[in-house]
């Protein structure tokens, strides 16, 4: 074998967050699982408060959004699980190549497997809760916006508890109060565009939380995988 | 000033300096403590439109104040371990986190018994209770993270991390919750604006929060050492300690 | 003084129950978490003086076997 040429930094990002789609096609429960946790959830209210429409209708976006963040929350232990007891991830931390990128590509892959599907099943359950239809367009752009900010933060939990033996329990305690801004941001931009109000404001929030997110997170990933793995 | 403080990033001198403030700490804050509390108790004036029961406000306002202040100061010494690699901040900052805990958990109670006859309702989602309820949660975690690993100095590194994260989302946090509730207004708090109180108000919620952070100090010290000792369990010294107590 | 008695002290304008019980609980908490902290010294020093009796027995063990074989 010939000395292999250094990977540029598009080139790792593809070639890592190939691997993990294509790690992912091969266990599909990994992406149904909290999809069908997502669905069930919100099938759970309404039959735990009542069917009125009127009262569903309002409390629409909360519920969407709440069982959100929790799929997000259950599909998150996977993303360095199977790397860390395969030995995987320490050959990353080792290679030369910058973990900043590595660990993007890694939270990436995440959200195209799970916050991409519940952005496509968001309308379908708008529908089930009788929301506003002036909302979803909003409800559309926060998801999108959103849930990629899920991935992201819940990256740092995941890579502070990968290497502990019960780390599960602990993650929702570590990650989901950091949840709550967007949580927040997100409900109440539905709620505007539900009143037929400007939303915009809302949206600039969370995309502010989203870049600042980006930036931030690998590098407290990274730092935290070091912690683990060590 | 850098050659004064090199002798104490060693972990022995930094205990014996501990143990020599550690006393001077108890004292001062009980006995601020007692007179605080008499002093707000039994000897400040009645406030004109709330009853007796505003007499909580001597140790609600101190523990929530400070209840940031050393989520702060546990961020501070996160940092220096970081940057200097001081292994002596981290058992600071492992020290601290449960007395933050306990002071917010204090915040919140207080706030809740004094809700009752003065709003009505022990608790509202008003945007202050609601940032102080999330960084219980905060401190939890951290504090979480501190015990779930076996190694001290892994876990005050990966508790470290969290901290760091959490100081970007306290502001974060405070504002989308005080933004959250501007959409439905509730009570909110002004009466602590300083120049609604009286001296003679002043004077004793000035003293219990001195009393408040010198007990704060007292108790880190105390933690500090356990933490200094806990990380040091190898060394000849904590050895010698270890072995007095073991003999008696 | 405040309060005209000791009974009108304790009684708190009719609000004794509010007052005495969130000064009890920050009492006993503050308390509670000042016992442990105290405490866990003694038991911290002492997990570490059984350590280091077994390190110094499995030393004194590992000594003995050594001389055993050579005298062997």
């Amino acid at each position: 074998m010939s000395t292999p040429q250094p990977l540029s930094y598009r080139q790792l990002f593809w070639q890592v967050m190939h691997r993990d789609l294509k790690v992912a096609v091969h266990n599909k429960g990994d992406i149904l699982n909290p999809l069908i946790f997502l669905v069930i959830v919100i099938t759970l209210f309404p039959l735990g408060i009542g069917p009125e429409t009127n009262l569903l209708t309002r409390i629409a976006p909360g519920i969407i959004w709440v069982a959100a963040l929790l799929s997000a929350l259950l599909s998150l232990e996977r993303l360095f699980k199977n790397d860390h007891s395969d030995g995987s991830l320490e050959q990353m931390l080792l290679s030369p190549q910058p973990l900043f990128i590595m660990v993007l590509a890694k939270i990436s892959a995440h959200w195209l497997l799970t916050g991409l599907p519940i952005i496509l099943i968001a309308p379908l359950l708008a529908l089930m809760l009788h929301m506003e239809p002036l909302a979803y367009p909003a409800l559309m752009i926060t998801l999108a916006l959103g849930t990629p900010v899920l991935s992201l933060i819940g990256a740092i939990g995941v890579a502070l508890t990968v290497g502990l033996k019960k780390g599960g329990v602990l993650l929702s305690l570590l990650i989901l109060p950091l949840y709550i801004p967007i949580l927040i941001f997100a409900t109440a931009a539905i709620e505007a565009a539900a009143l037929n109000m400007p939303y915009s404001g809302h949206i600039a929030i969370i995309s502010a939380l989203l870049v600042l997110a980006l930036t931030l997170s690998p590098f407290a990933v990274s730092a935290a995988l070091r912690v683990s793995t060590n | 000033m850098w050659k004064w403080l090199h002798p104490y990033a060693k972990a022995e001198r930094s205990y014996q300096l501990a143990s020599t403030l550690q006393p001077w700490f108890a004292i001062s804050s009980i006995v601020l403590l007692v007179v605080g509390a008499v002093w707000g108790l039994a000897f400040a004036p009645a406030e004109l439109y709330q009853k007796e029961y505003y007499r909580i406000i001597y140790i609600h306002v101190p523990a929530a104040t400070l209840s940031m202040s050393v989520y702060m100061a546990m961020a501070t010494a996160v940092l220096i371990s970081m940057v200097w690699q001081l292994k002596l901040a981290d058992a600071a900052a492992a020290a601290m986190a449960p007395i933050g805990a306990t002071l917010t958990a204090i915040a919140l109670i207080t706030g809740a018994i004094w809700g009752a006859p003065s709003w009505g309702t022990s608790w509202v989602w008003d945007a202050r209770l609601t940032s102080y309820l999330i960084l219980v949660f905060l401190y939890l975690g951290v504090i979480a993270l501190h015990n779930a690993f076996e190694d001290k100095a892994l876990a005050s590194r990966a508790a470290g991390i969290l901290t760091l994260v959490g100081v970007v989302n306290i502001p974060i946090i405070k504002y989308s919750v005080e933004w959250w509730n501007t959409l439905h207004q509730t009570a909110t708090i002004s009466k602590l604006s300083a120049p609604s109180m009286s001296s003679e108000m002043l004077w004793p919620l000035l003293t219990n929060i001195l009393a408040f952070a010198l007990m704060i100090g007292a108790l880190t010290l105390v933690r500090f050492k356990n933490e200094v000792l806990a990380r040091n369990a190898m060394r000849p010294w904590v050895r010698e300690l270890a072995a007095k107590v073991g003999d008696k | 003084m405040h309060f005209d008695s000791f009974s009108d002290f304790i009684a708190m304008g009719g609000h004794a129950f509010y007052v005495w019980w969130a000064y009890g609980i920050t009492f006993t908490l503050l308390t509670t978490l000042t016992i442990v902290s105290v405490r866990r010294k003694n038991s911290l020093l002492k997990e570490i003086a059984k350590r280091a009796q077994h390190e110094d027995k499995l030393k004194q063990m590992r000594k003995d076997k050594k001389t055993n074989e050579s005298k062997t």
